[in-house]
Protein backbone atom coordinates (compact mmCIF):
# COMPACT_ATOMS: atom_id res chain seq x y z
CA UNK A 1 0.00 0.00 0.00
CA UNK A 2 1.43 3.38 -0.97
CA UNK A 3 1.80 6.21 2.10
CA UNK A 4 -1.09 8.53 0.11
CA UNK A 5 -3.14 5.51 0.08
CA UNK A 6 -2.69 5.22 3.94
CA UNK A 7 -2.97 8.86 4.39
CA UNK A 8 -6.00 9.06 2.41
CA UNK A 9 -7.74 6.35 4.47
CA UNK A 10 -6.23 7.66 7.82
CA UNK A 11 -8.03 11.35 6.77
CA UNK A 12 -11.59 9.68 5.86
CA UNK A 13 -11.41 7.82 9.12
CA UNK A 14 -12.53 10.78 11.27
CA UNK A 15 -16.19 11.25 8.59
CA UNK A 16 -18.54 8.13 7.48
CA UNK A 17 -18.23 7.27 4.04
CA UNK A 18 -22.03 8.48 3.60
CA UNK A 19 -20.89 12.51 5.12
CA UNK A 20 -17.49 12.36 2.44
CA UNK A 21 -20.43 11.93 -0.01
CA UNK A 22 -18.20 8.71 -1.17
CA UNK A 23 -19.68 6.26 -3.86
CA UNK A 24 -19.69 3.76 -2.04
CA UNK A 25 -21.75 5.09 1.02
CA UNK A 26 -24.14 4.37 -1.84
CA UNK A 27 -25.78 0.76 -1.53
CA UNK A 28 -26.13 0.09 -5.23
CA UNK A 29 -22.71 0.72 -6.06
CA UNK A 30 -21.58 -1.32 -3.60
CA UNK A 31 -23.90 -4.17 -4.89
CA UNK A 32 -22.35 -3.14 -8.33
CA UNK A 33 -18.72 -3.93 -7.41
CA UNK A 34 -19.65 -7.29 -6.03
CA UNK A 35 -21.70 -8.54 -8.79
CA UNK A 36 -18.99 -7.63 -11.02
CA UNK A 37 -15.67 -7.67 -12.03
CA UNK A 38 -14.05 -11.29 -10.30
CA UNK A 39 -18.02 -12.57 -10.39
CA UNK A 40 -18.90 -11.55 -13.62
CA UNK A 41 -15.89 -12.33 -15.37
CA UNK A 42 -16.69 -15.99 -14.46
CA UNK A 43 -13.42 -15.64 -12.33
CA UNK A 44 -15.24 -16.78 -9.36
CA UNK A 45 -18.28 -18.43 -8.74
CA UNK A 46 -21.66 -16.55 -7.88
CA UNK A 47 -22.74 -17.29 -4.18
CA UNK A 48 -25.85 -18.50 -5.32
CA UNK A 49 -24.23 -21.06 -7.84
CA UNK A 50 -21.81 -21.84 -5.15
CA UNK A 51 -24.52 -22.96 -2.66
CA UNK A 52 -26.44 -24.56 -5.08
CA UNK A 53 -23.19 -27.12 -6.07
CA UNK A 54 -24.52 -28.77 -2.56
CA UNK A 55 -28.34 -28.51 -3.09
CA UNK A 56 -28.61 -25.33 -0.71
CA UNK A 57 -30.25 -22.72 -2.75
CA UNK A 58 -31.85 -20.95 -2.30
CA UNK A 59 -31.30 -20.59 1.20
CA UNK A 60 -34.47 -21.10 3.62
CA UNK A 61 -34.87 -20.01 7.26
CA UNK A 62 -35.24 -21.98 10.02
CA UNK A 63 -37.54 -21.27 13.40
CA UNK A 64 -36.57 -17.92 14.51
CA UNK A 65 -34.70 -17.60 17.47
CA UNK A 66 -32.48 -14.37 16.71
CA UNK A 67 -34.07 -10.68 16.75
CA UNK A 68 -31.71 -8.46 16.31
CA UNK A 69 -32.22 -4.50 16.30
CA UNK A 70 -30.07 -1.92 15.38
CA UNK A 71 -31.17 1.24 17.07
CA UNK A 72 -29.12 3.51 15.25
CA UNK A 73 -25.97 4.35 13.27
CA UNK A 74 -24.50 7.10 15.12
CA UNK A 75 -21.30 6.06 17.02
CA UNK A 76 -18.85 7.59 19.07
CA UNK A 77 -15.53 5.59 16.59
CA UNK A 78 -15.25 5.50 13.18
CA UNK A 79 -13.30 1.83 12.72
CA UNK A 80 -11.61 1.49 9.46
CA UNK A 81 -13.74 -2.08 9.06
CA UNK A 82 -17.21 -0.75 10.05
CA UNK A 83 -19.69 -2.35 7.67
CA UNK A 84 -22.39 -0.16 9.25
CA UNK A 85 -20.50 3.17 8.14
CA UNK A 86 -21.32 3.94 11.64
CA UNK A 87 -20.02 7.16 13.58
CA UNK A 88 -21.01 10.53 15.07
CA UNK A 89 -21.79 12.53 11.91
CA UNK A 90 -24.63 9.29 11.30
CA UNK A 91 -28.22 10.66 12.30
CA UNK A 92 -30.12 7.54 11.95
CA UNK A 93 -31.88 6.77 15.02
CA UNK A 94 -34.37 4.56 15.81
CA UNK A 95 -37.60 6.71 17.56
CA UNK A 96 -39.67 5.36 20.68
CA UNK A 97 -42.35 4.50 18.56
CA UNK A 98 -40.28 2.21 16.31
CA UNK A 99 -39.16 0.77 19.82
CA UNK A 100 -42.48 0.02 20.43
CA UNK A 101 -43.09 -1.67 17.69
CA UNK A 102 -40.23 -3.87 18.43
CA UNK A 103 -41.49 -4.63 21.93
CA UNK A 104 -44.71 -5.83 20.65
CA UNK A 105 -43.26 -8.29 18.44
CA UNK A 106 -40.21 -9.05 21.18
CA UNK A 107 -43.08 -9.98 23.56
CA UNK A 108 -44.76 -12.30 21.02
CA UNK A 109 -42.24 -14.25 19.47
CA UNK A 110 -40.57 -17.49 20.34
CA UNK A 111 -37.03 -16.04 19.88
CA UNK A 112 -34.56 -16.56 22.55
CA UNK A 113 -31.95 -14.47 21.80
CA UNK A 114 -32.69 -10.67 21.82
CA UNK A 115 -29.80 -8.68 20.24
CA UNK A 116 -29.08 -5.10 20.72
CA UNK A 117 -26.69 -3.42 18.02
CA UNK A 118 -25.91 0.03 16.18
CA UNK A 119 -23.92 2.35 15.90
CA UNK A 120 -23.11 2.67 19.68
CA UNK A 121 -26.94 1.46 20.73
CA UNK A 122 -26.25 3.30 24.08
CA UNK A 123 -25.95 6.67 22.11
CA UNK A 124 -29.89 6.28 21.36
CA UNK A 125 -31.37 8.88 23.81
CA UNK A 126 -34.41 6.09 24.41
CA UNK A 127 -31.77 2.94 25.15
CA UNK A 128 -32.40 2.84 28.84
CA UNK A 129 -36.00 3.01 28.61
CA UNK A 130 -35.59 0.33 25.99
CA UNK A 131 -33.47 -1.79 27.65
CA UNK A 132 -35.47 -1.61 30.57
CA UNK A 133 -38.68 -2.43 28.70
CA UNK A 134 -37.27 -4.72 26.55
CA UNK A 135 -36.41 -7.01 29.91
CA UNK A 136 -39.32 -7.36 31.05
CA UNK A 137 -40.34 -9.43 27.80
CA UNK A 138 -38.86 -12.77 29.23
CA UNK A 139 -36.12 -13.58 26.82
CA UNK A 140 -33.91 -15.79 27.69
CA UNK A 141 -30.44 -13.88 26.07
CA UNK A 142 -30.52 -10.75 25.79
CA UNK A 143 -27.73 -9.25 24.03
CA UNK A 144 -26.08 -5.61 23.83
CA UNK A 145 -23.20 -4.85 21.56
CA UNK A 146 -21.03 -2.47 23.16
CA UNK A 147 -18.31 -0.89 21.50
CA UNK A 148 -16.35 -0.65 25.30
CA UNK A 149 -14.90 3.14 24.48
CA UNK A 150 -18.68 4.32 24.82
CA UNK A 151 -18.39 3.78 28.27
CA UNK A 152 -15.87 6.47 28.81
CA UNK A 153 -17.15 8.75 26.65
CA UNK A 154 -19.23 10.82 28.46
CA UNK A 155 -19.98 10.63 32.26
CA UNK A 156 -23.29 9.68 31.57
CA UNK A 157 -21.92 6.98 30.25
CA UNK A 158 -20.34 5.74 33.37
CA UNK A 159 -23.13 3.95 35.14
CA UNK A 160 -23.42 1.53 32.37
CA UNK A 161 -21.02 -1.85 33.79
CA UNK A 162 -24.20 -1.11 36.52
CA UNK A 163 -27.42 -0.44 34.34
CA UNK A 164 -26.07 -3.50 32.47
CA UNK A 165 -26.13 -5.86 35.50
CA UNK A 166 -29.39 -4.04 36.46
CA UNK A 167 -30.76 -5.82 33.28
CA UNK A 168 -28.99 -8.88 33.15
CA UNK A 169 -27.38 -7.97 30.00
CA UNK A 170 -25.22 -9.80 28.40
CA UNK A 171 -22.33 -7.48 26.97
CA UNK A 172 -20.90 -8.25 23.31
CA UNK A 173 -17.76 -6.38 23.06
CA UNK A 174 -15.66 -6.01 20.38
CA UNK A 175 -11.41 -5.83 20.90
CA UNK A 176 -9.56 -6.52 17.74
CA UNK A 177 -6.65 -7.31 19.13
CA UNK A 178 -4.78 -7.60 22.59
CA UNK A 179 -1.77 -4.95 21.58
CA UNK A 180 -2.54 -1.64 21.18
CA UNK A 181 -0.85 -1.38 17.93
CA UNK A 182 -3.46 -2.87 15.82
CA UNK A 183 -6.48 -2.23 17.83
CA UNK A 184 -5.72 1.44 17.63
CA UNK A 185 -4.90 1.39 13.89
CA UNK A 186 -8.42 -0.16 13.10
CA UNK A 187 -10.25 1.40 15.98
CA UNK A 188 -8.70 5.01 16.09
CA UNK A 189 -6.17 6.49 18.47
CA UNK A 190 -6.73 5.84 22.19
CA UNK A 191 -9.44 3.12 21.47
CA UNK A 192 -7.14 0.62 23.15
CA UNK A 193 -6.09 1.98 26.71
CA UNK A 194 -10.19 3.18 26.68
CA UNK A 195 -11.56 -0.36 26.07
CA UNK A 196 -8.81 -2.19 28.50
CA UNK A 197 -10.26 0.25 31.33
CA UNK A 198 -13.84 -0.38 29.78
CA UNK A 199 -13.35 -3.64 30.66
CA UNK A 200 -11.81 -3.38 34.13
CA UNK A 201 -14.95 -1.77 35.04
CA UNK A 202 -17.11 -4.12 33.76
CA UNK A 203 -15.34 -7.36 35.50
CA UNK A 204 -15.36 -4.54 38.87
CA UNK A 205 -18.90 -5.29 38.71
CA UNK A 206 -18.87 -8.89 38.14
CA UNK A 207 -18.96 -9.07 34.20
CA UNK A 208 -17.08 -11.95 32.81
CA UNK A 209 -15.85 -13.45 35.65
CA UNK A 210 -14.97 -17.37 35.56
CA UNK A 211 -18.19 -18.16 37.77
CA UNK A 212 -20.39 -14.83 36.59
CA UNK A 213 -23.38 -15.34 35.25
CA UNK A 214 -23.48 -11.96 33.87
CA UNK A 215 -21.92 -12.92 30.77
CA UNK A 216 -19.39 -10.78 28.82
CA UNK A 217 -17.77 -12.38 25.28
CA UNK A 218 -14.99 -10.64 23.16
CA UNK A 219 -15.55 -9.79 19.40
CA UNK A 220 -12.18 -10.11 17.52
CA UNK A 221 -12.45 -9.24 13.88
CA UNK A 222 -9.21 -9.10 11.79
CA UNK A 223 -7.59 -5.46 11.32
CA UNK A 224 -6.74 -5.72 7.92
CA UNK A 225 -7.43 -7.91 4.65
CA UNK A 226 -7.15 -11.05 6.16
CA UNK A 227 -9.18 -13.96 7.57
CA UNK A 228 -9.64 -14.78 11.08
CA UNK A 229 -7.69 -18.23 12.80
CA UNK A 230 -9.60 -20.60 14.61
CA UNK A 231 -11.61 -19.03 17.26
CA UNK A 232 -10.50 -21.68 20.31
CA UNK A 233 -6.87 -21.17 19.77
CA UNK A 234 -7.56 -16.63 19.58
CA UNK A 235 -9.69 -17.34 22.73
CA UNK A 236 -6.90 -18.68 24.00
CA UNK A 237 -4.37 -16.36 23.22
CA UNK A 238 -6.57 -13.49 24.36
CA UNK A 239 -7.51 -14.83 27.56
CA UNK A 240 -3.66 -15.74 28.12
CA UNK A 241 -2.35 -11.77 27.50
CA UNK A 242 -5.57 -9.79 28.63
CA UNK A 243 -4.60 -11.65 32.41
CA UNK A 244 -1.33 -11.34 32.05
CA UNK A 245 -1.08 -7.72 30.95
CA UNK A 246 -4.17 -6.40 32.48
CA UNK A 247 -5.78 -8.59 34.97
CA UNK A 248 -8.86 -9.01 32.05
CA UNK A 249 -11.56 -11.91 32.78
CA UNK A 250 -14.37 -12.37 29.98
CA UNK A 251 -15.89 -15.26 28.90
CA UNK A 252 -16.17 -16.59 25.09
CA UNK A 253 -14.23 -14.70 21.91
CA UNK A 254 -16.22 -14.48 18.92
CA UNK A 255 -14.26 -14.49 15.48
CA UNK A 256 -15.83 -12.81 12.88
CA UNK A 257 -14.65 -12.67 9.19
CA UNK A 258 -14.82 -8.84 7.96
CA UNK A 259 -17.29 -8.93 4.87
CA UNK A 260 -16.17 -6.67 2.15
CA UNK A 261 -19.00 -4.15 2.43
CA UNK A 262 -19.04 -0.56 3.18
CA UNK A 263 -15.95 0.95 4.84
CA UNK A 264 -14.55 -2.66 5.02
CA UNK A 265 -14.80 -2.73 0.90
CA UNK A 266 -13.34 0.53 0.25
CA UNK A 267 -10.11 -0.23 2.41
CA UNK A 268 -9.93 -3.36 0.23
CA UNK A 269 -10.19 -1.29 -2.82
CA UNK A 270 -8.11 1.25 -1.37
CA UNK A 271 -5.34 -0.92 -0.71
CA UNK A 272 -5.50 -2.99 -3.96
CA UNK A 273 -6.55 -5.91 -1.54
CA UNK A 274 -10.11 -6.57 -3.13
CA UNK A 275 -9.52 -9.25 -5.61
CA UNK A 276 -7.24 -11.51 -3.22
CA UNK A 277 -9.45 -10.82 -0.23
CA UNK A 278 -12.77 -12.14 -2.36
CA UNK A 279 -10.09 -15.02 -3.59
CA UNK A 280 -9.53 -15.59 0.15
CA UNK A 281 -13.15 -16.08 1.00
CA UNK A 282 -14.03 -17.95 -1.81
CA UNK A 283 -11.21 -20.52 -1.29
CA UNK A 284 -12.42 -21.13 2.53
CA UNK A 285 -16.10 -21.87 1.34
CA UNK A 286 -16.81 -24.55 3.45
CA UNK A 287 -20.10 -26.26 2.29
CA UNK A 288 -20.93 -26.96 6.11
CA UNK A 289 -20.60 -23.54 7.28
CA UNK A 290 -23.72 -22.73 5.15
CA UNK A 291 -26.38 -24.81 7.03
CA UNK A 292 -25.90 -22.42 10.49
CA UNK A 293 -25.68 -19.40 8.68
CA UNK A 294 -27.37 -16.67 10.95
CA UNK A 295 -29.49 -15.48 8.66
CA UNK A 296 -31.41 -19.10 9.15
CA UNK A 297 -32.30 -17.89 12.18
CA UNK A 298 -32.07 -14.30 12.46
CA UNK A 299 -34.01 -11.58 11.32
CA UNK A 300 -32.51 -8.40 11.49
CA UNK A 301 -34.30 -4.69 12.08
CA UNK A 302 -33.30 -1.33 11.04
CA UNK A 303 -33.35 2.00 12.99
CA UNK A 304 -36.63 2.69 10.48
CA UNK A 305 -38.01 -0.87 11.46
CA UNK A 306 -37.37 -2.18 7.66
CA UNK A 307 -36.56 -6.07 7.95
CA UNK A 308 -33.58 -7.86 6.39
CA UNK A 309 -32.15 -11.33 7.05
CA UNK A 310 -29.34 -10.24 8.76
CA UNK A 311 -27.35 -6.77 9.37
CA UNK A 312 -25.21 -7.03 6.59
CA UNK A 313 -28.01 -7.21 4.19
CA UNK A 314 -29.40 -4.15 6.03
CA UNK A 315 -25.96 -2.21 5.13
CA UNK A 316 -26.63 -3.02 1.42
CA UNK A 317 -29.99 -2.59 1.66
CA UNK A 318 -31.20 -6.12 0.89
CA UNK A 319 -34.76 -6.17 2.34
CA UNK A 320 -36.70 -9.48 3.17
CA UNK A 321 -38.49 -11.21 0.10
CA UNK A 322 -41.50 -11.35 1.48
CA UNK A 323 -44.83 -9.57 1.68
CA UNK A 324 -43.91 -8.21 5.35
CA UNK A 325 -41.00 -5.87 5.32
CA UNK A 326 -41.96 -3.92 8.41
CA UNK A 327 -41.87 -4.51 12.24
CA UNK A 328 -44.93 -2.92 11.87
CA UNK A 329 -46.55 -5.71 9.78
CA UNK A 330 -44.38 -8.56 11.30
CA UNK A 331 -45.43 -11.99 11.12
CA UNK A 332 -43.40 -15.16 12.05
CA UNK A 333 -45.80 -17.61 9.69
CA UNK A 334 -45.91 -15.46 6.57
CA UNK A 335 -41.79 -14.77 7.15
CA UNK A 336 -40.48 -17.96 7.50
CA UNK A 337 -42.36 -18.72 4.05
CA UNK A 338 -39.39 -16.70 2.47
CA UNK A 339 -36.31 -17.22 0.46
CA UNK A 340 -33.43 -15.67 2.36
CA UNK A 341 -31.55 -12.65 -0.49
CA UNK A 342 -27.95 -13.32 -1.29
CA UNK A 343 -25.33 -12.12 -2.84
CA UNK A 344 -21.19 -12.26 -2.92
CA UNK A 345 -21.09 -10.70 0.43
CA UNK A 346 -21.98 -13.79 1.80
CA UNK A 347 -18.68 -15.81 1.34
CA UNK A 348 -17.37 -14.04 4.25
CA UNK A 349 -19.96 -15.85 6.38
CA UNK A 350 -19.55 -19.41 5.08
CA UNK A 351 -15.42 -19.06 4.84
CA UNK A 352 -13.25 -21.77 7.20
CA UNK A 353 -15.15 -21.91 10.69
CA UNK A 354 -18.11 -20.28 9.58
CA UNK A 355 -18.98 -16.42 10.95
CA UNK A 356 -21.81 -15.17 12.92
CA UNK A 357 -22.41 -12.30 14.99
CA UNK A 358 -21.89 -14.96 17.54
CA UNK A 359 -18.75 -16.44 16.19
CA UNK A 360 -18.20 -19.30 14.27
CA UNK A 361 -20.84 -21.83 13.04
CA UNK A 362 -19.07 -24.81 12.06
CA UNK B 1 4.06 -14.85 -21.42
CA UNK B 2 4.09 -12.95 -18.26
CA UNK B 3 6.79 -9.87 -18.55
CA UNK B 4 8.10 -10.86 -14.75
CA UNK B 5 9.36 -14.35 -13.40
CA UNK B 6 6.93 -13.45 -10.63
CA UNK B 7 3.14 -12.42 -10.22
CA UNK B 8 1.46 -12.37 -7.27
CA UNK B 9 -1.76 -13.65 -8.94
CA UNK B 10 0.51 -16.80 -9.45
CA UNK B 11 -0.13 -18.11 -5.66
CA UNK B 12 -3.58 -18.75 -6.15
CA UNK B 13 -3.08 -21.34 -8.98
CA UNK B 14 -0.40 -23.10 -7.58
CA UNK B 15 -3.11 -26.06 -6.73
CA UNK B 16 -2.76 -26.28 -10.44
CA UNK B 17 0.64 -27.97 -10.62
CA UNK B 18 -1.67 -31.30 -9.65
CA UNK B 19 -3.10 -30.82 -13.43
CA UNK B 20 0.35 -31.54 -14.99
CA UNK B 21 0.81 -34.76 -12.36
CA UNK B 22 -2.08 -35.64 -10.54
CA UNK B 23 -0.54 -38.39 -8.25
CA UNK B 24 2.55 -36.22 -7.87
CA UNK B 25 0.82 -33.27 -7.14
CA UNK B 26 -1.95 -34.90 -4.47
CA UNK B 27 1.16 -36.17 -2.62
CA UNK B 28 2.97 -33.38 -2.55
CA UNK B 29 -0.37 -31.25 -0.92
CA UNK B 30 -1.43 -34.25 1.60
CA UNK B 31 1.97 -34.21 2.92
CA UNK B 32 1.84 -30.40 3.08
CA UNK B 33 -1.36 -29.67 4.80
CA UNK B 34 -0.36 -32.20 7.18
CA UNK B 35 3.44 -30.90 8.25
CA UNK B 36 1.17 -27.92 9.08
CA UNK B 37 -1.54 -29.52 11.11
CA UNK B 38 -1.45 -29.40 15.23
CA UNK B 39 1.23 -31.89 16.48
CA UNK B 40 4.01 -31.90 18.99
CA UNK B 41 4.87 -28.59 17.63
CA UNK B 42 1.55 -25.96 17.48
CA UNK B 43 0.40 -25.24 13.68
CA UNK B 44 1.44 -21.36 15.43
CA UNK B 45 5.06 -22.51 16.12
CA UNK B 46 4.95 -23.91 12.77
CA UNK B 47 3.33 -20.70 10.65
CA UNK B 48 6.76 -18.95 12.11
CA UNK B 49 9.11 -21.54 11.14
CA UNK B 50 7.92 -21.66 7.62
CA UNK B 51 7.95 -17.59 7.65
CA UNK B 52 11.76 -17.50 8.32
CA UNK B 53 12.66 -20.39 5.99
CA UNK B 54 10.37 -18.77 3.31
CA UNK B 55 12.77 -15.78 3.79
CA UNK B 56 16.24 -17.61 3.97
CA UNK B 57 14.77 -19.33 0.48
CA UNK B 58 13.60 -16.33 -0.61
CA UNK B 59 10.47 -17.84 -2.25
CA UNK B 60 8.59 -14.16 -2.57
CA UNK B 61 4.84 -16.31 -3.08
CA UNK B 62 5.63 -18.26 0.42
CA UNK B 63 6.66 -14.43 2.06
CA UNK B 64 3.52 -13.42 1.13
CA UNK B 65 1.31 -16.54 2.03
CA UNK B 66 2.90 -16.63 5.35
CA UNK B 67 2.62 -12.91 6.62
CA UNK B 68 -1.39 -13.65 5.86
CA UNK B 69 -1.00 -16.71 7.65
CA UNK B 70 0.44 -15.19 10.62
CA UNK B 71 -1.99 -12.40 10.82
CA UNK B 72 -4.57 -14.92 10.47
CA UNK B 73 -3.00 -16.31 13.57
CA UNK B 74 -2.90 -13.25 15.67
CA UNK B 75 1.28 -13.72 15.24
CA UNK B 76 2.74 -10.00 16.17
CA UNK B 77 5.00 -8.50 13.86
CA UNK B 78 7.67 -8.45 16.68
CA UNK B 79 7.30 -12.17 16.29
CA UNK B 80 7.40 -12.26 12.52
CA UNK B 81 10.65 -10.02 12.52
CA UNK B 82 12.25 -12.11 15.11
CA UNK B 83 11.58 -15.67 12.79
CA UNK B 84 13.02 -13.88 10.51
CA UNK B 85 16.18 -12.91 12.10
CA UNK B 86 16.67 -16.62 12.87
CA UNK B 87 16.08 -17.35 9.47
CA UNK B 88 18.76 -14.91 8.77
CA UNK B 89 21.49 -15.63 11.65
CA UNK B 90 21.17 -19.64 10.54
CA UNK B 91 22.00 -18.39 6.61
CA UNK B 92 24.79 -15.76 7.38
CA UNK B 93 26.16 -18.29 10.14
CA UNK B 94 26.43 -20.84 7.27
CA UNK B 95 28.62 -18.29 4.75
CA UNK B 96 30.69 -17.30 8.14
CA UNK B 97 31.53 -21.00 9.22
CA UNK B 98 33.12 -21.41 6.35
CA UNK B 99 35.34 -18.90 7.15
CA UNK B 100 37.25 -22.01 8.93
CA UNK B 101 37.41 -24.02 5.72
CA UNK B 102 39.01 -20.55 4.34
CA UNK B 103 41.47 -20.51 7.45
CA UNK B 104 42.08 -23.91 7.16
CA UNK B 105 43.08 -24.07 3.69
CA UNK B 106 45.19 -20.86 3.99
CA UNK B 107 47.51 -22.25 6.85
CA UNK B 108 47.90 -25.71 4.91
CA UNK B 109 48.87 -23.99 1.67
CA UNK B 110 50.80 -21.21 3.57
CA UNK B 111 54.24 -22.07 4.83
Amino acid sequence: MTQSILTDLKKAAKKSLKAQKDALANTQTQLEVLNGGLFADGELPYFKDKIAETGQFPLRPKKLEVLQINVGYMCNQVCGHCHVDAGPDRKEIMTRETMEQCLEVIRNTGAHTLDLTGGAPEMNPDFRWFVEEASEAGIKDFIVRSNLTIILANKKYNGLPEFFKKHNVHVVSSMPHYTRGKTDKQRGDGVFDKSIKALQMLNEVGYGMPDSDLRLDLVYNPSGAFLPADQAAMEHDFKKALKADFDIDFHNLFAITNLPISRFLDYLIASDNYEDYMYSLVEAYNPAAVKNVMCTNTISVSWDGWLYDCDFNQMLDLKVASKVKHIKDYNDDVLSNRDIVVSQHCYGCTAGAGSSCQGSVA
Amino acid sequence: MAKSYYDPADLRKFGKITEWSEELGNKFFDYYGKVFEEGALSAREKSLIALAVSHVVKCPYCIDAYTKDGLQRGITKEEMMEAVHAGAAIESGATLVHGVQMMNKYDKLSM
